[in-house]
C-alpha cells in the first residue's frame, strides 16, 4: 500500500465517523421513542448539536495546528493563541457593547482573530528567527496567555448578547440534518466552510505544494527558489488567526462570556484531533466530532440523568477518549518530516 | 575550441567558511555542449563551488559569467532564471509527494487558482519522451527506486528549461547499469546542446564520460586535461597531490576454521519492516567477504544484527562456534573477540566531543590497563593514544584534541585504530572508507588485508563495488533482505555483480541478456 493510499484513508475514517452517527442518529429519531430512552440521549438531536457546537472549537483548533505544522512549525501552543482570542473578543465586545449588537459582535471577532495572529506571531519570530525551540516557544505562549488573561480579567465586565442561528432557508427543513447542520450561528458555518477551503488549499494550490514542501523537505523547496521561511511565518500566523477564531467562538457564539481558563484543555484536545487526522483537514475534523460527540453525551446524559454514574465519571469521558484515541495511534499516523526542525540556509545566516 | 565565449565561467572565486577556504581564487570554463568533469576528493571545495554557482552560497570574492554577461546570484531562484539546474548528490525531492507535484514546485501550472496537474504530467511525459527518461508522473517519489528519483531530479531541471546541467555525484547511489543509462542519458542531454558539469571522484568515469577534465585539490584547481591525455594513476595522482597505488596488493587467501556463522537470520528494520529474510553464510579464518548491494537492501541491519545492535528476530549468529545470537555488544566484542568498524562513525564509531585518547578505549577503558579497579588509568590510555596515533598515521594536534575536530579520513583511521589494535579474530567492518580521502582509503584497505594475512575472519560490507571487487575473497551480493549468492572473487566481474545487485539470479539472465 503506498503512504498516498494510506494518508487517504485516515482521513477517511474519521469523515466515515461522522456520516455513521448522523445517520444513526436519522433512524433513532424517526422512531417513536420516549425523550429519555437511552437511545434518544446518544443520538438525539440535541446531542448532535452539542456535539457540533464542541466539535466548532477543536476542529479551529486542529486546523490551527495543521496549518502551522504542515509548514514545519510545531504548535503545542494553540492553547494560549484560543486563549488569547478569547480574552481580546471578549474585551472588545464589552467596550463595544452599545454598538449594533452585530458589529460589536464582528468587532469582537476582529479582535479575537488579531490576537491570534499576534500571538502565532510571535510564535514563528521565536522559532525561526531565533531558533528558540518549539515546544518551549508553545509552551511559553500558553503560560503567558493564562496568566495574562487571567490578571487583566475583571469579574464585573459583562458582555451583552451573542452571535444567534441563522436558518438557511430551504435546507434548514431537512429532518435532522437541516436541524444539526443549517440552523446555526456564523462561526460554526465558517469553520465548516474553513474546513473545506484549507483541503482544497493545502493539496490544490501553489500555496499548499509550497507549504507543504516546507514542511517535509524544506531544503528541496529552496532548491528550487521557494522561500521556506516566508511560508512559515505565514502560516504560523494564519494558523494563530484561526486559533483566536476559535478563542472568539467560545466567547461571542457558544457562552457569551468570558471565564479564567475558560479553554478548558480544547487547545490540547485540537493537537490529538490533528494527530488523529493525521494532518489532513478532513481527518481532523472527524476527529474533532469524535471528541465533540463525547462531549456532547457528557451533557447529554448529565442533563437527562438516566445513568447512574457519578457525574465526574461522565465528565472525565471527552480526555478518557482523546488519550485512548491517541495512544492507539501512535506509529501509524506520520508527521510531517521536517517538523520541529529549524531550516538555514548558508544565504540566510549571512 | 578556446576561442568561444563559454556558457558558464567562473573567475577568481573564494570562499571562506569559519576556519576554512572551501574554494581558493577558482577559475572555471564551461563550453556548450560539453561534458565537463570536475574531478576531486571529499573536501576538495567540489560541492562548495557547484552550490555558489547555483545560488545556494554566496563567494566571498570572485566573480560569475553566464553567456559572456556577468551575473550576481541570491538564490537559486536566480540560477534557475539564468538556465542553470543542479541535481544534488542528496536528492532534493519530497518523498510523499508525487513526481509532478515535486517536479513542479517552485514553478507551478496554475488555473484557475487551483494547480494544474495535468498540464504538468503532460509536459514531464514529453520530456521524458524527447530525453528518455521514463517515469510516471502520478507516482509517489518515496515509491520509486533511487535511479528513478534521479531521472525525476533531472526532469525537475528539464522542466525550467535549464541549458546547464550540474550533476553533482550522480553515480554514488547507483548500480553498474544504473550507471550506463545514467550515462546514455547524459549523451543524449549533449546531443541536444546542453552543457554539462560532471561532478565524480571516481576515476573510471570520469575517463568515459567526459570532454575535458578540471581536477580541484584543497579548494584549488590543480589541473585540466582531457581523457585522451590522461590515466587513471595520472589523474589519481593530481586529485591526491603525490603518487596513489590504486590497487590492492594481496596473496591469495589461506581460510581455516569458520569463525563467524550466520543461519537463516531475520531482523526488522527501524520502520518494524522485514529487512533480512533468512540469511545465511560463513566467515572462515584468513579470508575477506565481501558484501555487495545498493545501500537499504539489509545490509546496515545484517551488521547490526551480528554485532548485537538490533534485535535478531529469527536465525542464529555463532561466533567461534559459541552461541552469540541476540548477545549484548560488549559480550560479542569481548567474549567473541570480534571489532566493528560501523558504517556511520558519527552516530557509532565515537564520541566527537571526547579527545582522540578516549575515543581510542571506547570499548577496552573497564580493563586493565586502562582501569584500576573503579578508576581510570590515564597515563595508560595517553601513552596508548600515543602509540596508536603513531602507528595508525592519524593526523591530530594533540591525543587530547576533540575527535569531531579531526578531518573524516583520520576520525576514521583513530576507529580503525581503535578496532584493529586488540587481539581480535573477526572483523566487522561497515562502509570502511565512506567519504574519506584516497591517501587513508589506501591506508585502510592495506590495514584490512593485513588483518586477514594474520588469520582474521573479515566481513566488509561495502556499497562501493570497486572496493569490495579490490578485497574480498568471496562475494556476497545482498538484495531485498536477502543473500542472492555468494560467489568466489575469481568468477566475479562487475557486470555479474551488478546484476545481483539489481536483483536478478544467474539462472535468470540468459533472458535478461536475450532482452
Amino acid at each position: 500500500m503506498s503512504s498516498a493510499t494510506k494518508f487517504k484513508r485516515t482521513s477517511m475514517i474519521g469523515l466515515g465517523m461522522a456520516i455513521a452517527l448522523l445517520l444513526i442518529s436519522m433512524i433513532v429519531n424517526s422512531l417513536p421513542l420516549p425523550n429519555n430512552s437511552i437511545w434518544k440521549v446518544l443520538f438525539g438531536v440535541s446531542t448532535l448539536n452539542f456535539t457540533l457546537r464542541a466539535t466548532i472549537p477543536l476542529a479551529l483548533g486542529a486546523m490551527a495546528g495543521i496549518l502551522c505544522e504542515r509548514t514545519g512549525i510545531i504548535n503545542i501552543g494553540i492553547e494560549g493563541m484560543m486563549l488569547a482570542g478569547a480574552f481580546a473578543g471578549f474585551v472588545v465586545k464589552v467596550q463595544t457593547n452599545d454598538w449594533p449588537l452585530m458589529a460589536s459582535l464582528l468587532a469582537g471577532v476582529f479582535a479575537a482573530v488579531a490576537a491570534g495572529a499576534l500571538m502565532g506571531y510571535i510564535h514563528a519570530l521565536f522559532s525561526i528567527k531565533f531558533k528558540m525551540d518549539q515546544i518551549i516557544s508553545g509552551t511559553f505562549l500558553i503560560l503567558l496567555a493564562l496568566g495574562l488573561t487571567s490578571y487583566l480579567f475583571n469579574p464585573d465586565w459583562v458582555a451583552e448578547g451573542k452571535f444567534s442561528p441563522i436558518a438557511i432557508p430551504g435546507l434548514s427543513k431537512i429532518p435532522v440534518v437541516g436541524d444539526v447542520f443549517f440552523n446555526n450561528p456564523p462561526i460554526t458555518y465558517t469553520a465548516l466552510i474553513l474546513v473545506v477551503l484549507l483541503h482544497i488549499g493545502l493539496f490544490h494550490t501553489k500555496w499548499g505544494l509550497r507549504s507543504r514542501a516546507a514542511g517535509e523537505h524544506p531544503r528541496a523547496a529552496d532548491t528550487l527558489g521557494v522561500d521556506v521561511n516566508f511560508y512559515r511565518y505565514l502560516n504560523t500566523t494564519l494558523g494563530g488567526m484561526v486559533a483566536g477564531l476559535a478563542g472568539g467562538f467560545l466567547v461571542l457564539e457558544a457562552v457569551g462570556q468570558f471565564q479564567e481558563g475558560m479553554t478548558a484543555g480544547r487547545g490540547f484536545i485540537s493537537l490529538a484531533a490533528m494527530i488523529f487526522g493525521n494532518w489532513m483537514p478532513f481527518g481532523a475534523l472527524g476527529a474533532a466530532t469524535l471528541f465533540g460527540y463525547t462531549q456532547g453525551v457528557q451533557n447529554a446524559l448529565l442533563l437527562a440523568g438516566v445513568v447512574n454514574i457519578p457525574r465526574h465519571f461522565i465528565s472525565m469521558l471527552p480526555y478518557v477518549v482523546t488519550i485512548i484515541a491517541v495512544a492507539g495511534l501512535v506509529g501509524r499516523v506520520r508527521p510531517p518530516a521536517a517538523e520541529g526542525k529549524v531550516y538555514e540556509t548558508e544565504g540566510s545566516s549571512e | 575550441m578556446t576561442q568561444r565565449t563559454p556558457v558558464l565561467e567562473v573567475k577568481h572565486i573564494t570562499k571562506r567558511f569559519p576556519g576554512v577556504v572551501a574554494n581558493d581564487d577558482v577559475n572555471l570554463a564551461l563550453y556548450e555542449g560539453e561534458i565537463l568533469a570536475l574531478l576531486g576528493e571529499n573536501g576538495a571545495g567540489k560541492s562548495t563551488l557547484m552550490n555558489i554557482i547555483y545560488g545556494l552560497y554566496k563567494p566571498t570574492e570572485g566573480e560569475i559569467y553566464v553567456k559572456g554577461k556577468k551575473v550576481e546570484m541570491h538564490s537559486p531562484r536566480d540560477a534557475i532564471a539564468l538556465g542553470i539546474g543542479m541535481v544534488h548528490q542528496h536528492f532534493q525531492l519530497v518523498p510523499v509527494m508525487t513526481v509532478a507535484e515535486n517536479i513542479m514546485l517552485g514553478a507551478e501550472s496554475v488555473k484557475r487558482g487551483l494547480l494544474d496537474v495535468k498540464k504538468v504530467a503532460r509536459e514531464i511525459q514529453e520530456l521524458s519522451h524527447r530525453y528518455h527518461l521514463d517515469v510516471d508522473p502520478y507516482a509517489m517519489v518515496e515509491d520509486l527506486p533511487v535511479g528513478v528519483q534521479q531521472r525525476v531530479e533531472i526532469i525537475k531541471a528539464l522542466y525550467r528549461e535549464a541549458e546547464i546541467l550540474i550533476l553533482d555525484e550522480p553515480t554514488a547511489v547507483l548500480t553498474p547499469q544504473e550507471i550506463e543509462g545514467l550515462f546514455a542519458i547524459m549523451k543524449r542531454l549533449q546531443e541536444q546542446g546542453k552543457s554539462i558539469i560532471f561532478i565524480s571522484h571516481k576515476l573510471k568515469e570520469v575517463l568515459y564520460i567526459s570532454d575535458r577534465i578540471v581536477v580541484l585539490r584543497d579548494g584549488r584547481v590543480v589541473g585540466e586535461t582531457t581523457p585522451a591525455e590522461a590515466t587513471q594513476e595520472r589523474l589519481a595522482a593530481m586529485m591526491v597531490g603525490r603518487e596513489v597505488i590504486l590497487t590492492v596488493d594481496k596473496k591469495p587467501a589461506r581460510p581455516g576454521k569458520v569463525v563467524l556463522q550466520v543461519e537463516h537470520l531475520k531482523a526488522h528494520s527501524d520502520l518494524g519492516e522485514p529487512a533480512l529474510r533468512g540469511v545465511s553464510f560463513q566467515v572462515r579464518e584468513g579470508e575477506i567477504l565481501g558484501v555487495a548491494g545498493v545501500q537499504g537492501n539489509g545490509q546496515t541491519e545484517l551488521v547490526e544484527v551480528i554485532t548485537g545492535l538490533r534485535r535478531a528476530e529469527g536465525g542464529k549468529v555463532f561466533i567461534n562456534g559459541e552461541d552469540m545470537t541476540n548477545a549484548r555488544p560488549r559480550i560479542i566484542t569481548q567474549k567473541g573477540q570480534s571489532s566493528h568498524v560501523p558504517e556511520d562513525r558519527h552516530a557509532y564509531g565515537m564520541v566527537a566531543s571526547y579527545p582522540v585518547a578516549d575515543n581510542l578505549v571506547l570499548n577496552t577503558y573497564n580493563l586493565p590497563p586502562f582501569a584500576k579497579g573503579i578508576s581510570i588509568n590515564r597515563p595508560a590510555i595517553l601513552e596508548h593514544a600515543e602509540r596508536l596515533i603513531d602507528r595508525f598515521d592519524v593526523r591530530t594536534p594533540s591525543p587530547l584534541t576533540p575527535a569531531g575536530s579531526l578531518s573524516g579520513g583520520n576520525q576514521q583511521k583513530m576507529v580503525v585504530a581503535r578496532e584493529f589494535s586488540r587481539p581480535i579474530k573477526l572483523l566487522i567492518a561497515a562502509q570502511p572508507t565512506r567519504g574519506i580521502d584516497v591517501g587513508s582509503i589506501e591506508f585502510i584497505h592495506k590495514q584490512i588485508v593485513a588483518k586477514r594475512d594474520e588469520g582474521v575472519a573479515v566481513l566488509l560490507v561495502s556499497a562501493e563495488l570497486d572496493e569490495i571487487m579490490a578485497l574480498s575473497d568471496r562475494i556476497a551480493v545482498m538484495y531485498k533482505g536477502e543473500i542472492l549468492d555468494i560467489v568466489p572473487r575469481e568468477e566475479a566481474t562487475r557486470e555479474s555483480i551488478g546484476l545481483l545487485m539489481m536483483g536478478v539470479k544467474r539462472d535468470e539472465r540468459v533472458d535478461e541478456i536475450a532482452f
